[in-house]
């Protein structure tokens, strides 16, 4: 929750909107029905969803969401992570089911059993890492799944034929149907993942994050393919973090926020970005953040000098203090996890510099001897081994420490790891079960718990909190606090805003491998951060 | 670190009860239910022995004989699954065994190592395995080549080589000492049994008790995780190879032992005979998870198998198909028990 004076100190950083429509927002959750945007109410509605609900153990994913798309426009889809809308497409997609609501698809009931049924109905994702096969060719990747076939045999010229007519239709009859999808750049895999909608016959097409992979001037080619595509009457659902690309692509907008919709159909080229980012945020419930005392008049302990890694992150240079939290926010993709790993010498820097305590970090293993450890983002796939107790996890970075000549001692092992257990509250109790049974706020905890064993000084920590649920944040918070409290540095990473303005001391501005903005938490306000995330649109003013 | 130091009682690993069940059900009695299926099998194979065979059984000499003979014809097979199984828990597999026991056997036997008495052929034979072992480790660890091709390159090139340095002849060992491995028993017990026993023994210890054993389990159970806590992923993994390679020196001289001879042919398929053992000895050839107790096991039931058949004079080739049974028969039954356990585990955490 932002508090007034943060507002106002956030507002006078940004003179640009202050003179500005100060149009009194209502922040509450409500749905603003002001009916169809600027495509007029003439084109039929194609998907409708109301009241929509999904809930996997633990959270309400989605959570009430509202949307209405119509034949040929371009519907954006605006919120946070963790809004719902991966979510959402998934549930459109046919990957999920809803578990209430109702969704009407071309006037009928719409209830895909799997994503082959969705794409038979005519609904067609093109997801952000895109599905394709890299070893097989553009043709094959277009039909996969539903190739021209006679007698069993595949047609492969009539597939190609066909092939060659959609890519056409997008503007792209230079790819050659027969060549190797491993061989495309990213922006022509895309294509093809958009002939493999065409194929289809879809009458809408889901497109997240379309231009996070693009360049700039591809960009410009995906909204004429877009233009095309609706000048068809095909109805394009389009997710972007970007506000210029919303304004220049979409016809309307709906925000989602905690799996909730908050504003439905605003027309997307009028609506005041401050109004949009104002239906995004205000997130409260979910962050309890406990009171900070700052350390006073700290020694600088990491110092990262003009790190550069290409087409990462360029020329990033940062201190971390003793018991200092510094967060960094960020979107997805804007290299934020990268970073992180290159201070942890898990990557390989093209030029810069990591010093911890004075000592140079290229290697882990240095980075480790060095007092740097970190939770990584991916916790099953990057730092636990699941089917081993909670002790052996938790001393995996220290356990040669407890070994006389090679020797483990597991009892001392596991005296050490229920001392850090009970400190941080891990429940249930106990140290021996495998890590595979405990809940994603503790395997968070085994992995902060490993460092603490180790003695560790300086803690990254990569979006801490994905997969935790409500409850487990709010400890994971406490214990993020008390580590700092007790003299350990931390560097965190998160794509929630709210979360890296609460625990942090500090707050670093990333974006596109730059930070962009440096500040102090109490500085800086949700919509700030958002704002200058988003590309900066409030700092450049509002559209007419 | 936090406020921990006024808590240094004994862990309190079983508040009020709730992990009051009986040992037996616990997670630490978990390798023990596993590797009691294959003590069943095990009992099973000798019932079926007494059965076709009971006059032969009722001897009570032969009895011990035979039981000496099964554990000598396991003695060379054990040494390499042991190595084996490290590997595999480690993530990795190694085709070339075989090979390596043939090229260190036919190495430390030729006239010129032979000169050298006892000791030389022994450290030759050592010395060979460790270096193939390592060439194989360092071309998967630094050369990213992936184990299966590396090491069936391996097999394939350590067997020529072996082939060239015999010119394709047996060469018959004349080293008393040697030669007299096989046939010298110690209380009683052959040494070659001996010899099986401290390699697995050993073997235990490495697994379990040392930061070894540790790396091995972190690197084949989550390299990603075991790089990200520091731990060397690279050098580990070419030691693993190693040691595989060591086993295999020991194998060499041992089989030497009891053939009087090596040749490019000798320890054939041994790989496939250590891989299955291991793999039914309840080694996840995913890596991460295994026991030397279960190889162990696993060597047992296949020269207990080998040993029904050979006193009921029956041919090697039903032999096989029932070996192939086996191995599909065992890691079904773990297959299934692993599934129902993470099902169980699962089911607690609600």
């Amino acid at each position: 929750m932002t508090s007034p004076e943060q507002r106002d100190g956030a507002a006078a950083e940004r003179p640009a909107v202050d003179g500005e429509q100060e149009t009194p927002l209502s922040t509450e959750n409500t749905v603003t029905e002001d009916g169809a945007g600027p495509v007029g109410g003439d084109r039929p509605v194609v998907l409708q969803l109301t009241d929509v609900v999904k809930i996997f153990p633990g959270v309400r994913a989605l959570d009430g969401v509202q949307l209405e798309v119509r034949a040929g426009e371009v519907h954006c889809l605006l919120g946070q992570n963790g809004a719902g809308k991966s979510t959402l497409i998934k549930v459109l997609a046919g990957v999920h089911h809803a578990d209430e609501g109702s969704i009407t698809w071309q006037g009928e009931p719409f209830a895909p059993a799997n994503p082959q049924a969705a794409m038979k109905a005519g609904i067609a994702t093109i997801y952000q890492e895109l599905d394709l096969v890299d070893d097989l060719s553009v043709a094959e990747n277009a039909f996969l799944g539903h190739e021209e076939r006679r007698l069993g045999f595949v047609r492969r010229g009539a597939m190609a034929r066909r092939t060659r007519e959609i890519l056409a239709r997008l503007g792209h009859p230079q790819i050659p149907p027969r060549r190797m999808v491993r061989a495309l750049p990213a922006a022509g895999k895309q294509i093809v993942s958009m002939a493999r909608a065409l194929s289809h016959d879809a009458k809408l097409i889901v497109m997240d994050e379309p231009s996070a992979v693009l360049a700039h001037d591809e960009v410009a080619n995906l909204f004429r393919i877009i233009r095309e595509l609706t000048s068809h009457n095909i109805a394009v659902i389009y997710i972007s973090h970007r506000l210029e690309e919303i304004r220049e692509i979409g016809d309307r907008v709906t925000v989602l926020k905690d799996g909730r919709t908050t504003a439905a159909n605003l027309p997307a080229r009028t609506t005041p970005t401050r109004e949009l980012v104002n239906r995004m945020t205000g997130r409260s419930i979910e962050y309890v953040f406990p009171p900070r005392v700052q350390p006073e008049d700290p020694e600088t302990m990491l110092v990262v000098d003009g790190l550069t890694r290409e087409g990462e992150f360029a020329d990033v240079s940062l201190t971390v203090k003793k018991g200092e939290i510094v967060g960094i926010a960020g979107l997805v993709g804007s290299g934020r996890s990268e970073l992180l790993e290159t201070i942890f010498g898990a990557r390989t820097a093209d030029s810069g510099t990591v010093v911890m305590n004075g000592k140079r970090i290229t290697t882990v293993g240095g980075a480790v001897r060095a007092g740097v450890g970190m939770a990584p983002e991916e916790r099953k796939s990057q730092a636990l081994l699941l089917d081993e107790p909670i002790y052996k996890n938790m001393t995996l970075a220290s356990f040669p420490t407890f070994a006389t000549a090679g020797f483990t001692d597991t009892g001392d092992e596991r005296t050490a790891a229920m001392e850090v257990a009970e400190s941080l509250e891990l429940r249930p109790r106990g140290v021996s079960r495998p890590v595979r049974t405990l809940s994603g706020g503790n395997q968070q905890k085994v992995v902060v718990g490993r460092w603490l064993l180790g003695g560790t000084k300086l803690l990254l920590l990569d979006e801490p909190t994905r997969g935790v649920d409500v409850g487990a944040r709010a400890e994971l918070y406490q214990v993020i606090h008390k580590l700092a409290e007790s003299g350990v540095g931390v560097l965190l990473v998160s794509s929630e805003v709210p979360e890296v303005l609460g625990l942090s001391d500090r707050v670093l501005v990333m974006r596109e491998g730059h930070l962009i903005h440096e500040a102090p938490a109490g500085d800086l306000d949700e919509a700030a951060v958002l704002d200058l995330v988003m590309a900066g649109s409030l700092l450049e003013g509002e559209p007419a | 670190m936090t406020d921990t130091v006024a808590k240094t009682a004994p862990a309190p690993e079983a508040p009020k009860g709730e992990r009051k069940q009986s040992w037996w059900k616990s997670d630490r009695a978990e390798p023990v239910r596993r590797n009691l299926g294959l003590v069943g099998v095990l009992i099973a194979l000798v019932i079926i022995g007494i059965i076709t065979r009971p006059e032969l059984y009722g001897d009570p000499n032969w009895v011990k004989n035979n039981i000496f003979t099964i554990l000598q014809q396991a003695s060379a097979i054990g040494v390499v699954t042991v190595g084996m199984t490290f590997v595999i828990i480690g993530g990795g597999i190694d085709l070339s065994v075989g090979a390596i026991i043939a090229l260190a056997g036919v190495w430390s036997t030729t006239l010129a190592t032979q000169s050298y008495g006892a000791i030389g052929m022994i450290f030759t034979a050592l010395v060979v395995g460790i270096a193939v072992g390592l060439i194989n480790g360092v071309l998967i660890s630094y050369g990213r080549l992936v184990p299966f091709i590396a090491t069936l390159a391996m097999l394939v090139a350590a067997r020529g080589l072996a082939a060239q340095i015999s010119g394709k002849q047996t060469q018959v060992s004349t080293n008393s000492t040697i030669n007299s491995i096989a046939t010298t028993k110690i209380a009683g017990i052959p040494l070659l049994v001996i010899i099986l026993g401290v390699v697995v023994a050993a073997g235990w210890v490495l697994l379990n008790r040392t930061t070894f054993g540790r790396r091995t389990v972190a690197v084949g159970g989550n390299q990603e995780a075991a790089r990200l806590a520091g731990i060397n992923v690279r050098f580990h993994t070419m030691l693993l190879y190693a040691l595989s390679g060591l086993c295999c020196g020991i194998a060499a001289i041992m089989l030497t032992s009891q053939a009087t001879s090596a040749q490019a042919a000798m320890a054939n398929l041994y790989e496939l005979d250590a891989i299955a053992a291991a793999i039914i000895g309840g080694t996840l050839l995913s890596g991460g998870r295994g026991t030397i107790i279960g190889a162990l096991f696993g060597v047992l039931v296949f020269s207990t198998i080998t040993n029904l058949f050979a006193i009921n004079n029956l041919s090697t080739e039903v032999q096989n198909m029932v070996k192939g049974g086996i191995i599909v028969a065992a890691v079904l039954v773990q297959q299934f028990r692993y599934k129902s356990l993470t099902h169980l585990l699962g089911r607690t955490k609600s």
